[in-house]
């Protein structure tokens, strides 16, 4: 019951930061997912997918007000994705566990080192 | 073309983590198909939502889904966005970068010992 509860407000934590930074919420839903929620990576990281869809329709329906969403790029982005989806499937579910979540941790590092870049250079989204 | 191409990249990377793609269909945009930053995020959000329906189905048909687990941290999370973009405007957010950096790099090192 705690876990569930802790694993809601941090999901409410992590969408704030979407918002804030524009980054995506899966890079926090996974850990969420494996640490609290105690799920495998890789189940981890399938559900994280799902997750995202609320999350992205409410940035899409704020965005829209703006005028900022071009929608033919976004289809055929969608529509490219489908071939690759399949082959990061295919590639997440041949590598062991533990090996897909270390790959996991370097990416959070590389996304820690690209905000802290990107607030040294300059204040972000201070317009 | 090259929609298809960087959404080509973003699917695999999108599958392959979990994560929607948004850290390179961004700077894919900007590059190659010379969007400016705000059009780039605004667009590769609603590509996000696609690419991670396509992601979502395809683990589903393998029998990886949680779906219960999905939406204990989605449902807040997308209530948690609109609360943030509205306090974009409003918050001084360099030095919550920077903590936000080190909360990621935190995770990571606890994941990686």
């Amino acid at each position: 019951m705690w876990g569930l509860a802790l694993a809601a407000a941090l999901g409410l934590v992590a969408g704030v930061l979407s918002g804030l930074f524009g980054v995506g919420g899966g890079i926090l839903f996974v850990p969420t997912l494996t640490l609290v929620l105690g799920l495998t990576q890789l189940h981890a990281e399938a559900s994280s997918l799902l997750a995202i869809l609320p999350t992205a329709a409410a940035g899409v329906w704020r965005q829209r007000e703006y005028g900022n969403v071009r929608w033919r790029a976004a289809l055929l982005l969608g529509l490219g994705a489908v071939a690759g989806v399949e082959a990061g499937v295919q590639i997440a579910e041949s590598l062991p566990e533990h090996a897909l979540r270390r790959l996991f941790a370097v990416l959070m590092l590389a996304v820690a080192a690209q905000l802290a870049w990107r607030s040294r250079r300059k204040p972000p989204y201070a317009s | 073309m090259r929609y298809l191409v960087i959404g080509l990249i973003a699917g695999v990377f999108s599958a392959l983590f979990g994560v929607g793609g948004g850290i390179v269909v961004v700077p894919l945009l900007i590059l190659v198909a010379h969007f400016s930053e705000r059009p780039a995020m605004g667009t590769s959000l609603a590509a996000i939502g696609l690419i991670a329906l396509v992601g979502a189905v395809s683990y589903a048909f393998h029998g990886e889904l949680k779906p219960g687990a999905a939406a204990v941290v989605g449902l807040p999370a997308a209530v948690g966005a609109v609360l943030g973009t509205g306090l974009q405007q409003r918050i001084q957010a360099r030095t919550l970068s920077l903590g936000f950096a080190a909360l990621l790099a935190g995770i990571a090192i606890w994941l990686l010992v």
